[in-house]
């Protein structure tokens, strides 16, 4: 009878190893989001137009404010929909 | 104190080449008369909408960058406001870090800045080119 501690594996199990999100601002050193910039804009958004969490972009609480305040500018001048379908 | 703005504002597509001259001639007038110092002024030009605004699908636009009284800010509104001509318009007051922005973005420092000039001369073309279509219909 073989115990567990001796089943062996040849190679070690790959156990998902979660990168660590950063915010590209302060990496990059970007001080303001430009409104105007919507092709920049939609790595923000998912692809109904809704904006993302910094959860899931990484982005910090500074700049996550400043991103959702130039999408919502971007929305207002028609630059981007309010509400899409498959828009990447 | 003088702060430094930056407005946009949408035109219909149904005016002529005139009467868009005209209107953002109003504008310019109305900010220097009211004692601003218009830093930078930038066509975009036709342009589709992301959206329809009032049944249109396109609309003429165009920025002015300029110093200015606070005061300025709510006759240029009111005048936006009763323009039927306007589809829409933003104010936004530049921080520092906005102004260097744009400073380097009018001296072409921008990376970004190429491909996006490339990317909106492909878009005006597709947008020429079914413009052309609907006319053909």
């Amino acid at each position: 009878m073989a115990n567990d501690s001796e089943i062996k594996f040849l190679t070690p199990i790959k156990l998902e190893t979660q990168r660590k999100k950063y915010c590209r601002f302060k990496k990059s050193g970007i001080k303001y989001i430009d409104y105007k910039d919507a092709d920049f804009l939609l790595k923000f958004v998912n692809e109904q137009g809704k904006i993302l969490p910094a959860r899931i972009t990484g982005t910090s609480r500074k700049y996550q404010r400043k991103v959702a305040q130039a999408v919502k500018r971007a929305r207002h001048l028609a630059l981007m929909p309010y509400v899409a379908d498959l828009l990447k | 104190m003088k702060n430094q703005y930056e407005t946009v504002f949408i035109m219909t597509p149904v005016l002529s080449e005139e009467q868009i001259k005209e209107t953002v001639g109003k504008y310019r007038n109305l900010l220097v008369e009211g004692g601003a110092e218009i830093v930078d002024e930038n066509k975009w030009g036709m342009r589709k909408l992301a959206y329809p605004i009032q049944k249109k699908t396109s609309g003429y636009y165009y920025l002015i960058e300029f110093k200015a009284e606070g005061t300025l800010i709510a006759k240029l509104e009111t005048a936006y406001k009763r323009d039927e001509r306007l589809l829409r318009f933003l104010t936004v007051s530049l921080d520092k870090h906005a102004i260097a922005y744009n400073e380097k973005r009018r001296n072409g420092g921008l990376k970004s800045q190429q491909k996006a000039a490339e990317k909106t001369a492909e878009k005006k073309e597709e947008f020429i080119k079914q413009e052309e279509l609907k006319i053909e219909e």
